[in-house]
Order: C-alpha cells, then sequence, then structure tokens
C-alpha cells in the first residue's frame, strides 16, 4: 500500500518551525530513494505482535546503493545531493559577516572548531500510536507533546477537515521535543485505519526508535573570540553548519536559535553569527530538550574558557568583567533578542559560594604540585535561554466551577511529565480556594479542547499557566457577581477567603457562601471561563552551572564529583516541580559532555541502535545535584514566571566540558571534543605531553 | 504451549506462542500493563518484575521460563490498599516524572532493599545500574530509595 504524499509546502523557510516543502518534502513513505536507515519502506498489518515480525521479515527490498553525505562539512559539500531536483543541500542558510576588523583590534585572539555532537532523545516510551476510524470520525491516539498540533499536521497531510478528526494524548512516557507533534510514522498509522476502516496499533522498539525518531544537536561550529589582556571580550563570531539529517522537519530553526542566543550573557561590542545547515543520510535532527540553545551555550562558554586560558585570567573573572549589567535590561543583544530581566553576576556569585570554588582552586593546586595521577577540573558555565519562543501563539484554558463546589481545567498544554495537573491545579486554588483534590485537570483530548499549542520550548507554565490564571480571575469575577446578587450586598463588599473557599460580606462571616452555592445560583449551574492567553515577547531565564570533576591522567577516565547549579526562571510555582525538571535537564547534559553520541560507518550504517551500543547515562555515572534557589521574576506575564524545562540541558554540558578540560589544562591541553570519553581524554593529555617534548 | 504463571497471587493458565516473553504475557494475556517496554537488548529495566522474588528483566524471559514460577509486578505490592514503602518514597520524594520507567524502578528498588536493607547513596546508584530514566536525572529516585531503606529499618 502506499500512502498519499502529503501536500507540498512552500519551498522557502518563512521562519516558522514547520517541515520544509517543495523539492524537500518528506513522503510519508519512501519512494523510488531511501535516504536514511530508519526510513519506512513499506507498512505491514497483522492481527498480532509476533505475527507482524515474521510478516516484515517477508518483505524483500532490493537497494541500489547510492553515495552517502556524513557529517556536517559534507553536508554543506554539495558534492553530492540528496534532492537532486533541488540544485543543493544547504536547505537554510544566514550569512557570517566575515568582518576581521574588530578582531585586528584585539591583544589576543582565538579561533577553533567545536563539534557539538548528534545525540539521541530517548524518551523512556519510544513512539506510539493508535487509530480507529468509525461513523467517519478517525480517533488518533498518540504519544505527543501537542494534541492539537498533532490535529492540524493529520488534517494537512490526509486532506480530511480537523473537525473529523480527533487526537487524544493520553498520559505520554517523556518527549524533550521528540515528540513534539507527530511524525510520518504515526500519520501512516492513522491513514491506514482509515482505509481499512478498523483500528490499528503500534509501537516501535528501541532500535526502531534510535534509528528513526529525530535526533539532537548536529552542529560544527567555528568560533572566533578576541579581547583585550586585562579579560575584557571585544568580538566573537560564530559559523554554523547544521547537520539536520536527510529531512528538515522544523525549518531552520535550530541554529537560528543558536545564531539569535551566540553572544550569551555577555555584552560583547561586536558579534557576528550565521550558519548553514545541510542535509545528510542520517536520521533527521530536530529538537532535543534546548533545541539550538545548547548549542550556542556550549560554544560562547568553551570560546570563554579558550580566550581565558589564552590571557592567564581565571575563567570566573573573565566572565565577570564581561557580563550584561543588571541596570541594562531590558537588553537588546546584538544578533536580535531582547532579553527581560536578568542578575547574571548575582548566579555566579551564588554558585561559585554554593560550590566552595576557591577552596577546590586550592586543592588543585595542591594536586598538580604532588603529580596527583587523579586531577581535579572545576568547570563554569554561565547561560541564558529564550523559552515560549513563540510567545504570540499563546495558550488556552478553559475553568468551569460546577454545582457540586468543583473545579475542571481544561488546558491547551500537554504534560509528558512535567507534573501540568498539579501545577495548574494549584494556580487555582491559590486563585479560588477551591481545595486541589476537587480540581480536575484535563489535557490532551481535542473534541475536548479543540484550541491549543502544547508543550515546547519551556512555555507551559508562562502561557498556559497564566491562560489558568486568567480564567481563574474571570471565574472570581463572575461569581462575585452573583455571590453579590444572592447576598443582596454591592459586589465591592462582597470577599473571597481563599483559605477557606468562602465568599461572604466583608467583615460578616454569617454570609458565607460556598463555590456549590455561588455556581448552583447560575442559570446552567456552573460558572465557566474559557480564555487564552498570549505574551508580548519571549522570556530569558539564566543561571550558571559549576561543575567539579575528577579526572584519572592514566586512562582519561572522568569522574563527577559535584555539580551545582543557579536555574533562575522567575517567580517559582512549585519548588519540588522545579527541581524535578533542573535534575533531568542536568542529567541529559551531562550525557552529552561525557557519554552520548550517535555514530554512523562510512556507508551510513547506524552503530548506535540499540541501548546496549548507545551510552545512555545511568545511575553510578551521576552524583546528586545541588541547586541553589533564585528568583529574578519577568513582568510579561501575571505569574512572573519564564520556562524551566531545558534549563539544566543547557547550563550543564559546557560546565562539564569545562571542567574536564580544567583538570588537564596544565598539561597543555586545552580543548576536548565532546563526549569526553576516556580514549578522547587520555588521547589530549598525550598529544599534549607530545607537543610540549618535542 | 500451554503455561501456567501465578501473577500477583493469581494463576493464570494460557495457551501462548512458545517465543512470547514475560513482558508480553503479562501485557497481553494477563492484562496487567504497568511493566513497561523501554527497549530490546535488556539494557532499561522499565519491564523489571520479581520472579519467586529475584528482580528479572522480563523483556528477557520467556513466559515459558515463567511457568510454574510466582510472578510480582507492581500492580501485586500494594497489600490492603497501602502502597508498599517504595511505591510511597516514590510518591513522597517526587521520584517519577512521566512515570514510564517507574514500575521498573519500584520493582528494582524492592529487590534491591531486600538484598541490602540499608544502602549507601553510592550503593543504590550501582544497584539501579540496569535501570534508566530519562526524566528524573535519578536524584529523586536515589532519594527515594534511600528514604524507603529508612522506613524498612
Amino acid at each position: 500500500m502506499t500512502p498519499a504524499r502529503p501536500p507540498p509546502s512552500s519551498g522557502e523557510w518563512d521562519g516558522s518551525p514547520a517541515p520544509l516543502g517543495g523539492p524537500w518534502a518528506e513522503p510519508l513513505l519512501a519512494i523510488d530513494t531511501v535516504r536514511f536507515v530508519g526510513e519506512p519502506v513499506a507498512v505491514v498489518i497483522t492481527d498480532g505482535r509476533y505475527q507482524g515480525e515474521d510478516a516484515a521479515d517477508l518483505v524483500s527490498v532490493d537497494y541500489e546503493p547510492l553515495p552517502v553525505v556524513l557529517g556536517p562539512t559534507a553536508a554543506v559539500s554539495d558534492e553530492i545531493l540528496l534532492f537532486p531536483a533541488a540544485s543543493t543541500n544547504v536547505c537554510v542558510s544566514q550569512a557570517c559577516p566575515a568582518d576581521d576588523t574588530p578582531f585586528d583590534a584585539c591583544d589576543v585572539v582565538v579561533e577553533r572548531d567545536l563539534v557539538n555532537q548528534r545525540v539521541a532523545c530517548i524518551p523512556m516510551e519510544g513512539r506510539a500510536t493508535a487509530a480507529s476510524y468509525e461513523n467517519g470520525k478517525l480517533t488518533v491516539w498518540a504519544s505527543s507533546q501537542n494534541a492539537q498540533v498533532s490535529r492540524f499536521i493529520l488534517a494537512g497531510a490526509l486532506g480530511v477537515a480537523p473537525d473529523q478528526i480527533r487526537v487524544v494524548v493520553p498520559d505520554v512516557g517523556g518527549g524533550f521535543g521528540a515528540k513534539i507533534g507527530i511524525d510520518r510514522d504515526t500519520i501512516t498509522i492513522a491513514w491506514a485505519a482509515r482505509k481499512l476502516g478498523r483500528a490499528l496499533r503500534w509501537a516501535e522498539t528501541r532500535s526502531e526508535n534510535l534509528v528513526a525518531m529525530t535526533q539532537g544537536r548536529g552542529q560544527l561550529q567555528h568560533i572566533k573570540i578576541g579581547g583585550s589582556r586585562d579579560g575584557r571580550i571585544l568580538a566573537y563570531r560564530i559559523d554554523v553548519i547544521q547537520d539536520i539529517g536527510a529531512y528538515a522537519r522544523i525549518g531552520g530553526l535550530l541554529p537560528f536559535f543558536t545564531c539569535l542566543m551566540a553572544p550569551g550573557v555577555y555584552d560583547i561590542p561586536d558579534v557576528q553569527a550565521g550558519f548553514r545547515q545541510g542535509f545528510t543520510n542520517t536520521t533527521p535532527v530536530s529538537a532535543y530538550r534546548g533545541a539550538g540553545r545548547p548549542e550556542a551555550t556550549a560554544a560562547i562558554e568553551r570560546a570563554v574558557d579558550l580566550f581565558a586560558a589564552e590571557i592567564g585570567m581565571d575563567p570566573a573573572e573573565v566572565r565577570r568583567r564581561n557580563f550584561i549589567a543588571p541596570d541594562k535590561f531590558p537588553f537588546q543583544t546584538k544578533t536580535g533578542a531582547l532579553y527581560d530581566t536578568g542578575r547574571y553576576a548575582d548566579g555566579l556569585d551564588k554558585a561559585l559560594a554554593a560550590a566552595g570554588y576557591a577552596q577546590f582552586r586550592e586543592e588543585q593546586e595542591r594536586r598538580r604540585v604532588s603529580g596527583d595521577p587523579r586531577q581535579l577540573g572545576i568547570g563554569i558555565s554561565c547561560y541564558v535561554e529564550i523559552t515560549a519562543p513563540d510567545p504570540d501563539l499563546g495558550e488556552t484554558a478553559k475553568l468551569e466551577v460546577t454545582e457540586d463546589g468543583s473545579a475542571t481545567v481544561y488546558t491547551g498544554s500537554n504534560a509528558t511529565g512535567q507534573g501540568h495537573r498539579t501545577a495548574w491545579a494549584m494556580l487555582v486554588q491559590d486563585e479560588l480556594g477551591i481545595p486541589m483534590d476537587q480540581i480536575t485537570v484535563i489535557h490532551g483530548d481535542t473534541d475536548l479542547i479543540p484550541a491549543g499549542v502544547g508543550t515546547h520550548g519551556s512555555r507551559s507554565l508562562q502561557l498556559g499557566g497564566s491562560a489558568v490564571h486568567k480564567a481563574a480571575l474571570e471565574v472570581k469575577d463572575e461569581a462575585r457577581h452573583h455571590a453579590a446578587e444572592m447576598l443582596e450586598a454591592a459586589e465591592a463588599d462582597v470577599v473571597l477567603d481563599t483559605a477557606t473557599g468562602l465568599w461572604q460580606v466583608r467583615g460578616d462571616p454569617d454570609t458565607a457562601l460556598s463555590w456549590a452555592q455561588v455556581a448552583g445560583h447560575t442559570s446552567g449551574g456552573s460558572l465557566i471561563a474559557d480564555v487564552s492567553f498570549a505574551q508580548e515577547r519571549p522570556t530569558f531565564p539564566f543561571g550558571t552551572h559549576v561543575s567539579v570533576v575528577e579526572v584519572d591522567t592514566e586512562t582519561g577516565q572522568v569522574r563527577m564529583l559535584r555539580h551545582v547549579t543557579v536555574d533562575d526562571a522567575g517567580t517559582v510555582l512549585n519548588p519540588v516541580l522545579t527541581e524535578g525538571q533542573r535534575h533531568g535537564g542536568i542529567a541529559q547534559g551531562v550525557a552529552q559532555a561525557l557519554l552520548e553520541e550517535v555514530l554512523y560507518d562510512a556507508d551510513g550504517n547506524p552503530l548506535t541502535s540499540t541501548l546496549a551500543d548507545y551510552a545512555v547515562i545511568s545511575p553510578p555515572d551521576l552524583p546528586s545535584f545541588e541547586l541553589v534557589a533564585s528568583e529574578t521574576p519577568t513582568d510579561l506575564n501575571p505569574l512572573g514566571a519564564k520556562g524551566i524545562g531545558e534549563a539544566g540541558s543547557i547550563g550543564s554540558t559546557p560546565a562539564v566540558q569545562n571542567a574536564v578540560v580544567d583538570a588537564v589544562s596544565h598539561l597543555g591541553v586545552r580543548h576536548i571534543d565532546m563526549p569526553a570519553t576516556p580514549q578522547r581524554v587520555w588521547t589530549a593529555i598525550n598529544e599534549a605531553w607530545k607537543a610540549s617534548n618535542q | 504451549m500451554k503455561v501456567d504463571l501465578t501473577v500477583n497471587g493469581k494463576e493464570i493458565t494460557a495457551d501462548v506462542e512458545d517465543r512470547m516473553l514475560l513482558v508480553h504475557f503479562l501485557r497481553d494475556v494477563a492484562d496487567l500493563t504497568a511493566t513497561n517496554i523501554g527497549c530490546d537488548t535488556t539494557s532499561c529495566g522499565a519491564c523489571t518484575v520479581l520472579l519467586d522474588g529475584e528482580s528479572v528483566k522480563s523483556c528477557t524471559v520467556l513466559a515459558a521460563q515463567a511457568s510454574g514460577h510466582q510472578v510480582t509486578t507492581v500492580e501485586g505490592l500494594a497489600s490492603n490498599g497501602a502502597m508498599h514503602p517504595v511505591q510511597r518514597a516514590f510518591h513522597e520524594q517526587h521520584g517519577l516524572q512521566c512515570g514510564f520507567c517507574t514500575p521498573g524502578m519500584v520493582m528494582a528498588i524492592v529487590s534491591l532493599l531486600k538484598e541490602n536493607p540499608h544502602p549507601t547513596e553510592e550503593q543504590v546508584r550501582t544497584g539501579l545500574e540496569g535501570n534508566l530514566c530519562r526524566c528524573t536525572g535519578y536524584h529523586n529516585i536515589v532519594r527515594a530509595a534511600l528514604a524507603a531503606s529508612e522506613v524498612s529499618s
């Protein structure tokens, strides 16, 4: 069977995070050309699980090998084209200025390539879908971060009106960006269910997941940093090559974000940023916890350390001398971002104090002097990131208080483990005084919540939460009106005690009315507010991570001793959920710095297609984390909240990488690419030793 | 072939394919879907259950091998409506986010604490090496294991 192709969208990238169409369009099943291992070529439908595996073995495909494009450099060389109908592999680009004048004026300039390697997202639940078609209505259960966006994608791909499709997103086993919307495999299941008129289900295996689910990062960055010997950074350039894999599912968004966030937390007079994004015969690369921003932070934070090493200054001091000052906010960067609020030096000071930075430097010196085979490294990373990058799309919330006194929240946000149900119920309880156990939060069903955006870009609390807050205020206003009527009092004299959830005339507890009574007074028996909340601009959380590692100089083995973070995402609603987000992000960021990397052989065969081959970070690889609280509210939403979902993976990676390099810098090592495996570290030490003994 | 398993104290007899994995038996035949499948190489531990009281990865055991034996899944841990101390510790320490690894993690920790009722943090981390989580960074899972060991003392 061959499903229809989705209608091609326009060929040029318009800045939206939609798949590239035109000559770059991605079919549902491969047509004539298979561009990566993991690209679906046929659908096999059976009654039973094992029968399906047997039947799939009977599918025979004759492949004629084609020349292979692998890695960022080849991606933009245009020697081999993935899409011959297009004249180039470079599907999106932004020219990088090559003005050397500001660098010529610097005392010191450092320039080098940095690899931000491709990693796998690995939510513990892979992609899974069920679909049924009954009475002209297609129902699709999807493991996704966005029910409503998924419905929109399905409607477009299948040529069906959105109101004939219901998408249900039940509890989802992790997303991390790889489950934004739905991809071709889920669309194909939905297509087949509709075609056959029967219910179907599909769940990928992990070895399918590791070749077919979108992967993350995949950049080669050329950086150049220059400044004065007293530690002032005067110019910075980053030229990115993005390996986007075989299809560009979110346009050019990843390197676009990398360039937008290029200067990080620093007030640098001259910043030059640009990118070229090219295709390779590999699994498509898309959003992964941070989506372009970890790559920006990794580059600038490594660059600052390289600069610090060159001028012989403490990396903490170099950072302090270049921060954007707190009185400069809102701050317009040279790359076009408008940072809302930030106290960068504050974050650094708190993190260094909590880590005991000075003592670690002393211990490091002792080990260096004594020639201890186990050397200590301390790494710093200061970051700023962009959250709710699509603030104008906003988010929806409907709140209903019924005559039994309970409340139901219908939210356009989708949880994949973040704890939306808890957080949204807290917002309602805070405002209305209805106890959390009488508040139900519903998400992920387009029949109940037709409009919504979902969860990505750390947008949920600031947009979805603010929408819930707004709905609660509207319900409260309406309730006040009814309570005043019931109590025969002026609205201004009627107050709600949010501790008890009772309405009363001010100063007269005998007049108390419950939510049940007030809701019962309405003609429909319930109070309802149906709202959406949009934000004027994105918000910019920031923080500092300090990592302490021990490097065995004889084996290259790195052991993490401490990881201390300040992650300031504005006002905190629920500290436990916030810390949970930080923990998970830190671990994924450390994983990129030390362990994880997707690899291919020279023919484009994946070498890391099982969890026995791909080095997912595991409990013994990590210490417990030390989190320092910090809250600098934004004034862009009523909650004062910025996003926290991606801070951990943005801040931790360069802190750990810098720590590893720091541990062996006295041996002459200036840089080690990620992941800092024992072999890489040992080789770097050995090469530095050889260079210094020639 | 005919298999006869006792799952969470209940005897289940079924005619299954020889190659049926225990985890598929639990999910598809016994209709106990808490036990999840996270990989196909015995690496992730999402499918951890107890076989005669010992933790095993049920993706690497055939239903036939478990025939005549006792299997405990996370559904069988609570008694008289009260959560097992390890389950309660996960709740109190926010030891889960998406929850997909949780059934396997809980069973692995139940088994770990049976072998070593008072582990150090390092022993917990080493003991959980075969169980992967992508959400929590393991921080609160380790805290939950240590908290459960306090309770059991």
